[in-house]
């Protein structure tokens, strides 16, 4: 997952470097709050954890080996800022001095797996161990479930980076100048062995040291308790990630053709959709005219915003950026109403006379 | 089985034992003297940065061989030629691993065709696979020879000319000598694990040793940085870093610094053209 150098366009770098800055300056300073002059010693030593543990083999069932990164690991033990730091500082090392990841591809490193890596798994333990005792069993799936789908998120960021290589530079003839692979193929190509082994090696860690360290030295998860907060602050990074997920949108307007099984009835009658559809399912030719039954369930329902684009809109980016927004509002609404009911049903059972 | 367990130790040692080497090794080759080890660390850093912008930006071969070849002159001069084959084999492996099936699944006009298995190899595949191995080969090769031809520390110090804060310096260096402490101490839980051995573990023993190491190490280090923290603090240390910095600029040193700025702006110009 170490993307080297060459492997991205510079503006791709570029635009990499400055997604991750934020977050490095927002993490040094509320690390540097929260741990004044220890911070130096703390997260210098950390870092080299970070890079020696990279350099473990670890077992896999089926008797092959994987490596972790240890994301999980260093977000438990340290918190979710302080760790994207010590991560940094161990991919900066592994870049400079031992070549693993490039020096203008740093900055995706840094983003995919630093930053991401460090926030997803904060998000999935805290959400999983909930306010489970320390030496709880809870707390060991939680940490393996954070390192599975932490080091997996960042895996597919990495393969989004590369399958839009392609798409976005290429020369005259079309030939890609930089990674060669769109995403049909960058994305399960990177997924495949991430799901399968790196998730699995970097669960396996994650549990691991969270269940040794129960028994041994439970002191260390002390380092990053985590103070009392309110509803908002603790969805907050929620909510900036849905606002980010938003604004990226428009980026689906980039994907050429329609997903595959998407089709619409009136796809089965055009030309150009059926050669589409023909070399999207292996050169099998679909029917001549739509199923009948696709064709009858297909009008029971009338979409308001066909295709992410509302009529009375011009721009398709801007259609898509109000698409995303509106259904947003949606689920938040659905939820919304959902809460209340809930929460009217608790207080009518405990207002009722038997309670 | 056996075979497996001996794999999973080895490997690990073979790993832990490779990188203190190569940091052995690297440092050794900063301090010899050669063509780049004369040069100031700072003209070296934005030099080769130049460089490594200049060759991961170009799109043609042309530019990406020659610039190659300008860092094999370099290494040659600097004695450092032997130690780039590690760096290389490397790059050639992942980048042989990720570029090859390209080769064949990047659509374009077909130059030949696979025997048996009568895969088209497309013009466009192949130049796509050559360009980016050539550009990672190059990119590589200028990455080693700022590490092979600068001590660690003068390295460190010459980040500040890019602006990075003292407390990042200062936290690098650390990281790095930390680094050494935890992979002799990971080093030694292997070894001595692999000596004690007797018998064959079973996976789940296996995957139990590989954890309570990380664990282990994670708690040491967790201790070390507090020792860390009371040794700095008992020799003055209030939060505040600093660094020496007594690296002089010669006209040597401006003459390369403009060599190496003319170099990667051409190579940039002439390597992204349309």
């Amino acid at each position: 997952m170490h993307i080297p150098d060459g492997y991205l366009s510079p503006v791709t770098c570029a635009a990499m470097y400055a997604a991750a800055a934020p977050f490095w300056m927002v993490a040094l300073r509320r690390v540097q709050r929260a741990l004044s002059t220890r911070l130096v010693p703390l997260l210098s030593v950390c870092a080299a954890f970070s890079f020696v543990v990279m350099m473990f083999n670890l077992p896999l069932p089926g008797g092959t080996t994987g490596h972790a990164v240890g994301m999980a690991v260093t977000t438990i033990v340290l918190g979710p800022w302080a760790s994207l730091l010590v991560l940094s500082l161990a991919l900066l090392i592994q870049a400079v001095f031992f070549g693993d990841g490039g020096i203008t591809a740093f900055g995706a490193n840094c983003f995919n797996m630093a930053v991401v890596g460090s926030l997803v798994a904060h998000l999935v333990y805290r959400t999983v161990s909930g306010r489970s005792a320390i030496t709880s069993p809870r707390r060991v799936v939680a940490a393996a479930l954070a390192g599975y789908v932490a080091i997996n998120t960042s895996a597919l960021l990495a393969a989004i980076e590369f399958g839009l290589q392609p798409l976005l530079f290429h020369d005259a003839s079309g030939a890609p100048l930089y990674a060669p692979y769109p995403l049909g193929i960058a994305v399960p190509a990177m997924m495949l062995g991430h799901l399968a082994l790196a998730g699995l090696a970097e669960g396996i860690l994650s549990a691991g040291v969270v269940a040794w360290l129960q028994h041994s030295d439970a002191a260390l998860f002390k380092l990053n308790e985590p103070a009392p907060l309110d509803g908002w602050r603790l969805a907050r990074p929620l909510w900036i990630g849905v606002a980010g997920f938003m604004i990226a949108t428009p980026l689906g307007l980039l994907a050429a053709g329609t997903a595959w099984g998407e089709w619409g009835v009136e796809d089965f009658n055009k030309p150009e959709a059926r050669q589409a559809m023909a070399m999207a399912s292996r050169n099998v030719a679909p029917p001549e005219k739509a199923p009948r039954g696709m064709e009858r369930l297909a009008s029971l329902w009338t979409a308001p915003i066909p295709e992410y684009a509302p009529p009375f809109l011009k721009s398709p980016s801007f259609g898509y950026l109000l698409s995303a927004t509106m259904g947003v509002g949606l689920v938040l609404a659905a939820s919304l109403g959902l809460h209340g009911i809930v929460r009217a049903t608790k207080r009518r059972d405990a207002a009722s006379p038997e309670s | 089985m056996w075979l497996r367990q001996r794999a999973f130790i080895e490997k690990t040692l073979h790993r832990l034992t490779g990188t203190l080497e190569h940091a052995a090794y690297a440092d050794d080759a900063g301090g010899k003297r050669g063509f780049l080890q004369q040069l100031d660390p700072r003209v070296k850093l934005l030099g080769f940065l130049g460089l490594i912008f200049a060759a991961a930006a170009s799109h043609r071969l042309s530019v990406t061989a020659a610039l190659f070849g300008a860092g094999l002159i370099l290494a040659l001069a600097s004695g450092v030629f032997a130690l780039l084959a590690r760096f290389w084999g490397g790059v050639l492996f992942f980048t042989g691993a990720v570029v090859l099936p390209a080769v064949v699944l990047t659509p374009g006009h077909a130059l030949l065709h696979l025997p048996w298995v009568g895969w088209a190899v497309t013009d466009h595949g192949l130049h796509s696979a050559v360009g980016l191995t050539a550009r990672a080969l190059a990119t590589a090769t200028f990455a080693a020879l700022l590490v092979l031809t600068t001590r660690w520390g003068h390295l460190l110090k010459a980040l500040r000319v890019l602006g990075v804060p003292t407390l990042l310096v200062v936290m690098l260096g650390m990281t790095y000598r930390a680094l050494f402490v935890l992979l002799r101490l990971a080093h030694v839980f292997f070894e001595a694990r692999r000596v004690r051995r007797v018998g064959r573990l079973g996976g789940s023993q296996r995957r139990q040793m590989a954890v309570s190491s990380a664990a282990m190490l994670l708690s040491k280090s967790v201790q070390h940085s507090g020792e860390l923290y009371e040794a700095m603090v008992a020799r003055g240390f209030r939060g505040e870093a600093h660094t020496l910095d007594e690296f002089r600029f010669t006209r040597w040193d401006w003459g390369m610094f403009a060599l190496f700025g003319v170099g990667a702006a051409a190579a940039f110009a002439m390597g992204t053209l349309p």
